[in-house]
């Protein structure tokens, strides 16, 4: 509702309207001390440097993911160009940026989805904390790095199978068959996406006779069923009317309390509501990465500025 | 500044296209309405000409279904006056079939057995390999590979049943006698084989169609949740396109049940009440064949017979078609 009655451009320099402000205060100091260091931090490259001293390590929440000098190439054209990005644990993550900037390419890089498409080649690292492996390494299955990372798409994308069925596809693609484990997993994951309410008496019907914001949450059910550490949201309301946009992004604030979030996002009132942390693509590369409240009030770089002011993209 | 030049772009275009318009309409004709009469003209002709066309696509629309109502009029015309000679109930319940015998014995069972049977071998063979071929070729082969597969696979369907029959006599049989020594030399068995090789493509060709149809949403869905290619496939690209195999299968199953050459030349013409696919058979059709090719005078009891066996076979691929109709609403999906 927000997003719809103010344009993206009037936000200009002054942004953040009180209730995201409000918000991001409510997040444990993350605030005041990601906002006092960030500059000292972040202004080499948009990222802290690798290790990090003792006090960076104890201000900025423990970190999830990290891509390394990532590159991306679709045939012999390079999409990703020397990415370095951190992803903080338990934080809600946005990539910002004008279409074809690359943002979805590197959501997707996360979950291995270019796997499934001929001639893509990664080149760099993503390594996922606790144990740092390498998502991206030609020995990590991709499947693996499915099991622990989520994805949430574009459009809803529901099976044509029962509600209970789609939900439930994950565990059972983890071996789970014995039935009360299944109802009970389901009956999570549907609490979890805020859709148990709506659809407890139904389980046995078609998802695809939901509404589309009810088929996002089912699909937000979907992924959550799995457990996983992180989740990709690849501008999951885009499709949504404002309503069921409001209602999934108060849903990525309460998940990011158990999980990840790295959401790619066109609407940039939407980074600057539901995120903590934003980075901004151009062309391939990343210009920025600074907590959100920094990009949209006091970006480092200009072009982010340009952007986010709408004077181009 | 990129609002400057947006903001002038609209205000400048306008004028020059309004100013050129004038000038190009003013010298061409000072008043409007000869122009607007020569447009009438012209739509006429047109009228004229779509009015031709309607008509003659509408006439080739009722002349399928004329020519359908035809064949069952005079199935039915045959049917009736073979059924004032012998009774329904012996024709559906009587287990000999015999019209060229003394005493002839007019039992129907026997080639709807023959019938059901080589069809039950053959979709088994086309639906195990067809279905197989068609997941490997969307979801597996790279796309080289596909297209240049399915136009041979296609290729396969154009092979003549006689050709087909023959293969089932000379090579299948003797193949299968080489595993089962005691084997007659006309089987239901290899007939029927060699019906399923014959409708491979079509079940292939078919069911692939349907699979590449399901979007790829639904793939990358299955894959995000860390599926396998083949549970993808398996569990969601298959039952997603449900209908679509349906739709493959009603065609082979016409295709089975009607069949004739391949059952005429391989199966042997021996009536038997058996659902052993290792004994001799004779289907509906290939009795058809069998007694059209013989001298019965028309109008015997023997010729008229044939109507009413080609009344059941048509019977039988309605209830077919209907199911498959039936199956495939029922499990439409909408994207």
């Amino acid at each position: 509702m927000v997003n719809a009655s103010t344009p993206a451009g009037s936000e200009s320099s002054r942004p953040a309207p009180s209730t995201p402000q409000q918000r991001l205060d409510t997040l444990p100091s993350m605030q005041q001390r990601t906002g006092s260091n960030a500059r000292g931090g972040h202004d080499s490259g948009g990222l802290p440097k690798g290790e990090g001293s003792a006090s960076d390590a104890s201000q900025l929440p423990a970190r999830k993911a990290l891509v390394q000098d990532l590159n991306f190439f679709y045939g012999s054209f390079q999409a990703l160009k020397n990415i370095n990005l951190p992803v903080y644990d338990k934080r809600i993550t946005a990539l910002i940026g004008p279409s074809g900037c690359g943002k979805s390419t590197l959501l997707r890089c996360f979950n291995r989805m270019h796997d499934l498409y001929r001639d893509s080649r990664y080149e760099g690292r993503i390594l996922l904390s606790p144990e740092g492996v390498n998502l991206i390494g030609p020995e990590m299955d991709p499947i693996a790095a499915r099991l622990r990372v989520g994805m949430v798409f574009q459009k809803p994308n529901p099976f044509p199978k029962s509600i209970f069925e789609n939900v439930a596809y994950g565990p059972r693609l983890r071996g789970m068959s014995k039935k009360s484990d299944l109802e009970a997993e389901v009956e999570k994951a549907l609490r979890g996406a805020a859709l148990w309410e709506e659809t407890k008496d139904r389980l046995q019907s078609n998802a695809m006779k939901l509404s589309g914001g009810q088929q996002q949450r089912v699909c937000i059910a979907r992924a959550l069923a799995t457990t996983p550490e992180v989740v990709l949201f690849d501008e999951p309301t885009s499709a949504l009317d404002p309503i069921a946009t409001q209602r999934i992004e108060e849903l990525m604030r309460e998940l990011c309390e158990r999980m990840t979030i790295v959401v790619v996002t066109h609407n940039m009132h939407q980074a600057s509501r539901v995120s903590h942390f934003t980075a901004f693509m151009y062309l391939g590369e990343l210009v920025e990465f600074n907590p959100t409240s920094k990009v949209f009030q006091n970006p480092d770089k200009k072009l982010t500025e340009d952007y986010i002011t709408g004077r181009f993209g | 500044m990129t609002q400057h030049s947006q903001g002038r772009q609209p205000s400048n275009d306008p004028s020059p296209a309004s100013t050129g318009d004038a000038g190009a309409t003013q010298p061409k004709s000072q008043s409007p309405p000869p122009a607007f009469a020569g447009r009438v003209a012209v739509s006429a002709g047109r009228r004229a000409f779509e009015r031709i066309v309607e008509s003659g696509m509408f006439l080739a629309a009722v002349s399928s279904v004329v020519l359908t109502v035809g064949i069952v009029a005079m199935l039915l015309w045959e049917s009736i006056g073979f059924f004032r000679e012998v009774s329904l109930g012996e024709f559906l319940t009587g287990t000999r079939w015999a019209p060229t015998f003394e005493p002839s014995s007019y039992g129907i069972l026997p080639l709807l057995c023959g019938t059901l049977l080589t069809s039950a071998v053959g979709l088994t063979v086309a639906g195990l390999v067809g279905t197989t071929l068609a997941v490997w070729l969307s979801e597996y082969a790279s796309y080289r590979v596909r297209e240049t597969l399915k136009p041979i696979l296609e290729l396969l369907a154009a092979v003549p049943t006689v050709v087909y029959g023959y293969f089932a006599l000379l090579f299948v049989t003797p193949l299968l006698q080489l595993v089962m020594p005691n084997l007659p030399g006309s089987t239901a068995l290899s007939a029927g084989l060699v019906i399923g090789i014959m409708i491979v493509p079509y079940v292939a060709s078919l069911t692939e169609d349907a699979l590449r149809a399901v979007p790829n949403s639904l793939r990358e869905a299955s894959f995000a949740m860390g599926a396998t290619r083949f549970h993808t496939a398996w569990r969601v690209v298959l039952p997603a396109a449900f209908s679509g195999v349906t739709s493959a299968f009603v065609l082979a199953v016409s295709r089975a049940l009607g069949e004739t050459m391949i059952v005429a030349i391989a199966a042997g013409m021996q009536p038997r009440l058996t659902f052993n696919p290792l004994e001799p058979a004779q289907t509906i059709t290939a009795f058809i064949v069998q007694i059209t090719g013989g001298d019965l005078p028309r109008g015997s009891t023997p010729y008229r017979a044939i109507f009413a066996a080609g009344l059941m076979l048509l019977m039988l691929t309605l209830v077919f078609n209907i199911l498959g109709h039936w199956l495939r609403k029922k499990y439409r999906e909408a994207y």
